[in-house]
């Protein structure tokens, strides 16, 4: 369930995240944890990226 | 009476200095280059592709980067989404060593030939140096010969000293943008305290990699100046980045460089810097998508970044080495650069 958008951190159900699903569809990790909006921490390598939301646990890419 | 002075175009001018004697145009020439209408840039990339063929060769230069240390730097480059001045999402991270030697293996096995450390940081503390020292043996212990840059930020001379003592053979410092235009874009250290690390950094014989983002509100005319100013400096390397608008940042609602003026920039530096091994950096998926890529490669580009960057995300690194194949550029060997 994303509950968050995890480009700008707002409610998926309020507003327009169709910019945001842009920028993370080619050039951004998730910043944002999708179930708590929390900050998440993001370390971006060559050929992927991990993001870790302190009390979600860790989501990586699938490249 | 006095005929007007003849009005010489600036590309035939260009092909007589630049292609055939290697000297780069000078700012007023640059500036006539920013200004051509689009319907001269196939013309001005064309030409910008015979110099580059000319004067560097075909060979392209693969880098992979990596981020040893993400955010949270005390100074306000007002483009950088890692500054811990402004309400960027960015949170602060540090990679730890086999994370490092995976990021190097990685970018070894798509057969790039440089392998860029960087950190977040004004210059680099007694911790930071040692990460990047261990990092660089668990790299070599890992049967990985890729060569080894790093940029973390401003030096002194014993730093410099240190990174050379390392086998750090290029060191990464961007002057960002032109002189008369910096203290806009970062008020907390200034361009002259950047121009003194490089001056140290060349004069210790490391190679010097120098490059800047275009898109912060610079004017055309200082578009030039940026050009001729690392012109002045002879980098090794230019990396040439366009901005990414990221959240939080004083740039985030900047407009991204439109296609067809990306170009003219880079035909245009390649133009003012003909020796030079000029990158393709950060922001060119968004400025360019696919297409442009290919036209910037033709267009006096010979050297890529493949991958992700540092906090934003690059194409699959195969999808680059395709065009490459595609577009018959042999990616420069190890042993071509030793
Ligand atoms: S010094 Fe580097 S990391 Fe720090 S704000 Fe400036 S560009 Fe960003
Ligand atoms: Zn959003
Ligand atoms: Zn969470």
């Amino acid at each position: 369930m994303n509950e968050f958008c995890s480009y700008c951190g707002k409610p998926t159900a309020e507003g327009d995240h169709s910019a945001c699903e842009k920028r993370l569809s080619f050039i951004d990790p998730p910043r944002y944890c999708s179930s708590c909006a929390r900050r998440m921490v993001v370390q971006v390598t060559p050929d992927g990226w991990t993001a870790r939301c302190s009390r979600h646990g860790e989501i990586t890419s699938a490249r | 009476m006095t005929a007007a002075p003849e009005q010489i175009d600036v590309l035939d001018a260009a092909r007589e200095q630049v292609l055939e004697r290697g000297i780069g145009l000078d700012e007023q020439q640059v500036l006539q280059v920013l200004e051509l209408p689009d319907e001269r840039i196939p013309e001005l990339l064309a030409l910008a592709h015979e110099v580059r063929e000319r004067w560097c060769g075909p060979e392209v230069e693969v880098e992979g980067i990596v981020s040893l240390k993400t955010g949270g730097c005390p100074e306000d480059c007002h483009f950088c989404s890692q500054s811990g001045q402004f309400p960027s999402p960015v949170r602060s991270a540090w990679l730890d060593i086999p994370g490092l030697v995976r990021a190097a293996r990685q970018t070894r096995d798509t057969g790039a030939t440089e392998f860029c450390i960087v950190a977040a940081v004004r210059g680099p503390d007694k911790r930071l140096l040692s990460q990047v020292r261990d990092g660089i043996k668990a790299i070599r212990e890992d049967g990985n010969d890729i060569q080894i840059a790093c940029s973390l930020g401003m030096l002194t001379q014993e730093q410099v000293d240190e990174l050379v003592a390392m086998g750090c053979h290029r060191y990464n410092h961007n002057l960002e943008t032109a002189r008369s235009h910096f203290p806009n874009v970062v008020t907390t250290h200034s361009w002259e305290e950047r121009w003194d690390t490089l001056r140290m950094v060349r004069e210790a014989g490391m190679e010097v990699c120098c490059g800047g983002i275009i898109g912060m509100g610079e004017t055309l005319a200082q578009r030039a100046e940026f050009a001729v100013q690392l012109a002045s400096l002879q980098p090794d390397e230019v990396p040439l980045n366009f901005l990414i608008p990221n959240p939080g940042t004083p740039y985030e609602n900047y407009p991204v460089v439109e296609g067809a003026e990306a170009l003219r920039t880079v035909g245009a530096f390649r133009l003012a810097l003909p020796r030079t091994i000029l990158r393709f950096a950060g922001g060119r998926e968004l400025t360019f998508g696919d297409l442009g890529a290919k036209q910037g490669m033709l267009g006096g580009i010979n050297a890529i970044i493949v991958g992700n960057y540092l906090t934003n995300l690059g194409r699959p690194a195969q999808q680059d080495l395709d065009m490459l194949e595609e577009l018959s550029m042999p990616i420069k060997a190890l042993s071509q650069t030793l």
